[in-house]
């Protein structure tokens, strides 16, 4: 995995899908494999900022690294997900299930805003 | 003073106080020596070698310490106990010991219990009757303010606001992190300017007032939540009171500002120096790096003294280094 993203770009990539494959194949549970299969996306929380507005399809997994020195989280305004606090390099993931926008915000950090899209393509 | 300086009605009419209304960023390393009289911060004088000025014999002296933010270990700062512990040590060096500490919150980096029980062990060793203590944002990241309390409940009531009266003033500490929209600015909220006005509502308006809260009660830096969103309701409740001073930290450098017989302070840090608001070239309030030698002239501690019956607040902040 590479760590050089730009400022509030949203990169998608495929995040170890092949070791997950092979966990799937010996536990027999195809919905997992399913899961493996869907497509991540990683994005960095910098400069007090998240990236303002990101647009996935269901099933996306989101992880946001903390590129900052101080401590942010990331946390929904719908409670439907929330971060601990997250020191510098620390990661959070969450994988939207169903079509709608998502905002959220650093408790810490109330100004700092981003919303998630998640349509169909 | 005379009696037009402590009329709540008039501040905004009188010409030399609108002149005080500034903000001044005091990050010259000097010990500034302040008088406040009727809520206007008058300069007495620098002490050129960093020497604290001996406080009257009758007043009620207290330290302001802030944002320890125990649990940080960057570069910024890779020891922030020990600068803790230099504030320790001028502490137990001022000239008249002082009645208590109050710590105006960011006690902890990371809210972690390990951080809040280090905290509570480093302050233990303050000898003072008490150090009240007051959350910043980072004491309150993962449970809200709960792990806080577990350390730091100042009365046993589950509530990180209190009020206590001590030498003829009357303390407020508040929590302004926690109440938030996304997208704006920490707030106190309506259940704790409903406690405030209770617990003001029995006090006379010739006692000396001193408030507690982390955040500036006033609009330092509206981009990065530099300010407290219902500060107006807060101010508005302490407005009919002669002599009002607010103690805020996390902007982690000294700032004040005057509104009539209200005077508002921004303390150091005694963890790493942050920009001043809005500094170009920075566009983020975070850790500023400076070397080594200098990290201690911008970190420290501030002595203040209340002399009974004169409304007269003094001010001396105080680097680690002069």
């Amino acid at each position: 995995m590479t760590y050089a993203f730009a400022r509030n770009a949203a990169l998608p990539l495929r995040a170890g899908a092949g070791l997950v494959l092979v966990l799937c194949a010996a536990l027999g549970a195809p919905a997992i494999c399913l899961a493996a299969d869907s497509p991540a996306t990683a994005v960095d929380i910098k400069k007090f900022a998240f990236p303002k507005e990101i647009t996935v399809a269901p099933g996306t997994k989101i992880i946001w690294t903390n590129r900052d020195e101080t401590p942010h989280t990331v946390t929904s305004t719908d409670k439907s997900f929330a971060s601990k606090g997250l020191d510098t390099d620390d990661k959070f993931e969450h994988t939207f299930t169903s079509e709608g926008d998502f905002s959220y915000t650093c408790t810490l950090h109330p100004f700092m805003t981003g919303v998630v899209h998640v349509r169909k393509r | 003073m005379s009696a037009p300086d402590h009329d709540p009605s008039g501040p905004g009419h009188n010409p030399a106080r609108r002149q005080a209304l500034n903000c001044l960023a005091a990050w010259t390393g000097a010990t500034v020596v302040w008088t406040v009289a009727g809520g206007v911060p008058r300069a007495l004088g620098a002490t050129g070698d960093g020497a604290p000025a001996a406080a009257a014999k009758n007043a009620l002296t207290f330290v302001q310490i802030s944002d320890t933010h125990i649990g940080f270990h960057k570069e910024a700062n890779p020891d922030v106990v020990g600068s803790l512990r230099r504030a320790i040590a001028d502490i137990h060096a001022l000239p008249q010991t002082p009645a208590f500490v109050v710590h105006t919150g960011d006690v902890s980096h990371l809210s972690k219990p390990e951080e809040f029980a280090q905290a509570r062990d480093v302050l233990q060793e303050i000898r003072v009757d008490r150090v009240h203590t007051i959350p910043g944002e980072h004491d309150t990241i993962d449970e809200g303010v709960t792990g806080y309390l577990k350390f730091f409940d100042h009365d046993g009531k589950g509530k990180s606001w209190y009020s206590f009266d001590q030498g003829g003033v009357h303390f407020v500490g508040l929590n302004n992190v926690l109440n938030f929209k996304m997208g704006t600015m920490a707030s106190l909220g309506d259940e704790q300017i409903g406690w405030l006005k209770g617990d003001l509502a029995s006090v006379s308006h010739s006692t000396p007032i001193v408030l507690l809260g982390h955040i500036p009660l006033w609009t330092v830096w509206e981009p990065w939540g530099w300010g407290t969103a219902d500060s107006a309701q807060a101010m508005a409740l302490l407005r009919p009171f002669g002599s009002v001073t607010v103690l805020n930290g996390h902007i982690h450098q000294v700032l004040q500002k005057v509104e009539g017989n209200i005077a508002l302070h921004t303390a150091r840090s005694l963890a790493y120096p942050l920009p001043t608001p809005g500094q170009a070239g920075i566009g983020e309030p975070g850790p500023v790096k400076v070397p080594a030698g200098e990290l201690g002239r911008l970190l420290g501690t501030r002595q203040l003294s209340v002399v009974p019956g004169r409304h007269d607040l003094a001010l001396i902040d105080k680097p680690l280094d002069a």
